[in-house]
């Protein structure tokens, strides 16, 4: 990629550190709920749960038969690769209309939060069934069908690059695209990377998606083998209970997220309107178990303090934060317990909420949904509730905003994200006022 | 503010050669004949394997190690290997201030498991629900976290206590690329001092072959060097890998006493859509963004041996002799296997014992694209890394006095 000058920046556009303060000047997004902006936002300040029965594989036997799936987006294939490729396509053109940029010749780099690639039981079936009559089984088999046969849509979807490279060629983005996975963080890091680009001055636009389509046979049994789904089939709407006293897991969830981020400096001066800043980006990795915290949270607290450190404000600062609350009951202790030591007594004037408890739990594309969610917040004074909270967990004593959303002035959005292998990264989402920016 | 100049203060490497930096220039400053394949257990497929590994001296812990997949035994075990090399292995306060950046993949299945419900399925069609019947009682419950990419950087944080950060870069070889790619720019910009950046690759897997034979990018035939596979179409042969480096801010390691193998003077990359001279030109342009002087120019080539972008990236580096240099290639793809996401650090790391050795590597091919070195002193080395489907990327090292 070409490499450009680091443009001189007049005061008001660097922050405290002299950094080049990021833009977002446009935003789109896909979950259960529906496409686009207007459609989520609308149903997630009424209270609505997008978790439904899973229509798209028979379920019966399976503990698990519940997910906020996404049915709404035409896909490509009937395969995750598919889905995820097609909801972030969806997701960009949304958020590129809105920042009034082009739509296939995007003036920087893509940072992509995507899941692995694998190929799913109809395809291996299908290519193992291409060599009828073999006299060979297993993988042999499958090997040899392969190099006799033509799957280069299997072969294609099975790179790890498929997605970023199809997005990267879509909306001619610049540069080497990066596909990254902190798990459930990955949607934050994604924004994160675009953020660091644009203060080293190497792009004056990054375009950053979270997307995960991940509501496939295999990856439900997997979360349920290791006891992290949520099982209330019966009432799909109330499973994700963050917060609650009776909450038992997660419920895996689809969707896409998408923000355009821009050196102020250059948005400004280009026209376009600016939705809102991200201030700050803080990440510290955990070294205690692979799917569990540190007991003393130290590691989640570590990543809070350094996102609102790298945001120039202080935590008295945070007037709402966009929980991880995942709806487990480790989870949302954990969150809370360090939301205390980092926030301490302004946790009790701070509501907090859960976008998980209407949407699930979007896996990779989370912490971009859910900065995208904090982004309205702060543009529409009004934040979403923690619905299904009806009997708070008593050893939760903070405001979970429960069942109702709440109009407020939300200046600073603290947005946290966690993931299995020790992974934290939370995001300090900003309001903009052009008069002291 | 001025770049910071990048120093690599510690290579951790575990081939089908051996393990650490010395097996490593010892192997490759010799002709080829100590390769290490196996051409027989996964006919046509040759692979690399790894040798005997006593991996208890990285992952002390069995419940550690039973915990992984072997790539990410291997991939913790390099890294345990980088960081010791750098002299920060059991140093809590600079293990808690190191960025970790690991560019993977994914771990194996449980082909056993697989391979039983193919079987059982291909005497019914009713796909999903034989799947979903045997699924749930035949997939251990551990194993989705010995396959997920990002849980190679969660054992490392968990064994070696490496915890300023972890991302976890996928995308094949570019995700190579772009984890040594975001250290560098990470460390020019001060947006951090110290990283400790790989990937690791596991080629005993019958899982892998089969994704990347549907793409038909494997060779299947006995081995021929990376220069040699073009007549029969090309392709390559996995190998098993760990490799690791720590890169540092100059001052950052002057500051703590740490002699670099070498600077790493920069890292373009770029992805085109590899249309017949594509990833000619795209390579040739990121060569252009480079300050190398002309002369003897020393390549550490990652090509891999798959058609056409072998044959795409030798017209690049061919050209450069029109250019002024005179250019020595050595593509370590051919004897430790092409290694894919691990297989640009596993380049950068070659190239920097190379320098601090003050010797390149000697030819390995027998097609004589490969020649000795002829300058006087080896002061710098070009890596390529030119991925089988996607990605291109250039790294440019220079000895440090």
């Amino acid at each position: 990629m070409e490499r450009k000058k680091q443009p001189q920046h007049l005061a008001k556009y660097l922050d405290k550190k002299g950094r080049p303060l990021v833009a977002v000047t446009g935003m789109g997004m896909v979950t259960s709920l529906g496409c686009g902006k207007d459609e989520n936002w609308s149903k997630l300040t009424s209270g609505v749960s997008g978790i439904r029965h899973i229509a798209r594989f028979p379920t019966e036997g399976l503990r698990t038969a519940i997910a906020g799936t996404v049915d709404s987006v035409p896909s490509s294939s009937p395969t995750a690769a598919g889905r995820t490729k097609s909801m972030a396509a969806v997701a960009a053109t949304e958020a590129l209309t809105e920042a009034g940029l082009s739509q296939c010749d995007f003036p920087g780099p893509l940072f992509l939060a995507t899941p692995p690639a694998e190929i799913e039981w109809p395809q291996r079936r299908r290519i193992y069934e291409a060599a009828q009559g073999s006299a060979d089984h297993g993988y042999r088999r499958l090997i040899a069908a392969a190099r006799a046969g033509n799957f280069e849509d299997i072969a294609e979807e099975n790179q790890f690059v498929s997605v970023a490279d199809y997005l990267a060629g879509h909306f001619g983005t610049k540069g080497l695209p990066y596909s990254v996975s902190t798990a459930c963080a990955s949607g934050a890091t994604a924004i994160q990377l675009g953020v660091e680009a644009i203060r080293r001055g190497e792009a004056s636009a990054a375009l950053c998606i979270g997307t995960d389509s991940s509501v496939q046979l295999e990856a439900l049994v997997r979360f349920s083998l290791l006891s992290a789904l949520s099982t209330r089939n019966e009432t799909p709407q109330t499973a994700s209970r963050p917060f609650s006293r009776g909450r038992e897991g997660f419920v895996m969830a689809e969707g896409a997220g998408a923000l355009v981020l821009e050196d102020l400096q250059a948005a400004v001066q280009r026209g376009a309107t600016i939705l809102g800043l991200v201030r700050g980006c803080g990440e510290m990795a955990d070294d205690y178990h692979r799917t569990r915290s540190k007991p003393d949270g130290s590691a989640i607290i570590g990543a809070m303090r350094r996102a609102i450190d790298d945001a120039c404000i202080a935590p008295a600062d945070i007037d709402h934060v966009n929980a991880h609350g995942t709806s487990t009951p480790e989870n949302d202790k954990m969150e809370f317990l360090s939301l205390s030591a980092v926030l301490g007594e302004h946790l009790q004037q701070t509501p907090v909420s859960s976008n998980k408890s209407m949407i699930g739990h979007t896996l990779s594309a989370a912490g971009a949904i859910e900065a995208v969610i904090s982004l309205l917040t702060i543009q529409n004074g009004l934040i979403p509730p923690t619905i299904n909270c009806d009997e708070q967990d008593p050893e939760i004593t903070m405001d979970v905003v429960p069942g109702v959303a709440r109009a407020a002035r939300v200046r600073n959005v603290l947005s946290n994200s966690f993931g299995f292998g020790g992974q934290n990264a939370c995001l300090v989402l900003g309001a903009y006022d052009a008069s002291n920016a | 503010m001025n770049a910071r100049d990048v120093w690599i203060t510690g290579v951790g490497l575990l081939t089908s050669l051996g393990e650490g930096g010395e097996a490593h220039v010892s192997a490759l400053q010799a002709n080829a004949g100590t390769l290490h394949i196996d051409e027989m257990t996964y006919a046509p497929y040759p692979i690399y394997p790894l040798g005997d590994v006593d991996f208890g001296k990285q992952i002390p812990k069995k419940s550690d190690q039973r915990q992984m997949e072997l790539w990410q035994r291997v991939g913790v075990y390099a890294s345990g290997l980088a960081l010791a090399d750098s002299g920060l292995a059991h140093d809590p306060v600079l293990l808690s201030k190191t960025n970790l950046i690991v560019a993977a993949g994914s771990g194996g299945r449980d082909t056993a498991v697989d391979s039983r419900i193919l079987d059982t399925m291909s005497s019914t069609t009713e796909t999903e629900l034989l799947a979903k019947e045997i699924l749930p009682t035949a997939l251990r419950p551990t194993l989705f976290l010995a396959q997920l990419s990002n849980l190679l950087a969660g054992n490392i944080s968990i064994v070696h206590n490496v915890t300023a950060s972890s991302r976890t870069f996928m995308g094949e070889e570019m995700a190579g690329l772009a984890a040594i790619e975001n250290a560098h720019r990470r460390i020019t910009s001060g947006q951090g001092d110290i990283f400790l950046v790989g990937g690791a690759l596991n080629a005993n897997r019958e899982d892998l072959l089969l994704g990347y034979e549907l793409g038909k990018n494997l060779w299947a035939h006995p081995y021929k060097g990376v220069w040699s596979r073009k007549e029969k179409g090309g392709g390559f042969i996995p190998g098993s890998a760990g490799a690791f480096l720590v890169l540092e801010a100059r001052e950052h390691a002057e500051a703590r006493g740490r002699k670099p193998y070498a600077r790493l003077c920069d890292v373009v990359t770029d992805c085109c859509r590899r249309k017949p001279g594509e990833a000619t030109r795209a390579l040739g342009s990121l060569f252009d963004t480079l300050d190398v002087p002309e002369g003897p120019l020393a390549v550490m080539s990652g090509a891999s041996g798959v058609e056409p972008i072998a044959s795409e990236e030798l017209e690049f580096l061919q050209g450069l002799d029109e250019r002024g240099y005179q250019v020595a290639i050595h593509a370590h793809g051919s004897q430790i296997g092409h290694t894919v996401e691990a297989h640009f650090p596993a380049g950068v790391g070659l190239a920097a014992l190379a320098l601090a050795n003050g010797r390149f590597f000697a030819p390995s091919d027998e097609n004589w694209v490969e020649t000795e070195f002829e300058g006087d002193s080896l002061s710098r080395v070009l890596v390529t890394g030119a991925g089988h489907w996607r990605g291109e990327g250039l790294a440019l090292l220079e000895r440090v006095e």
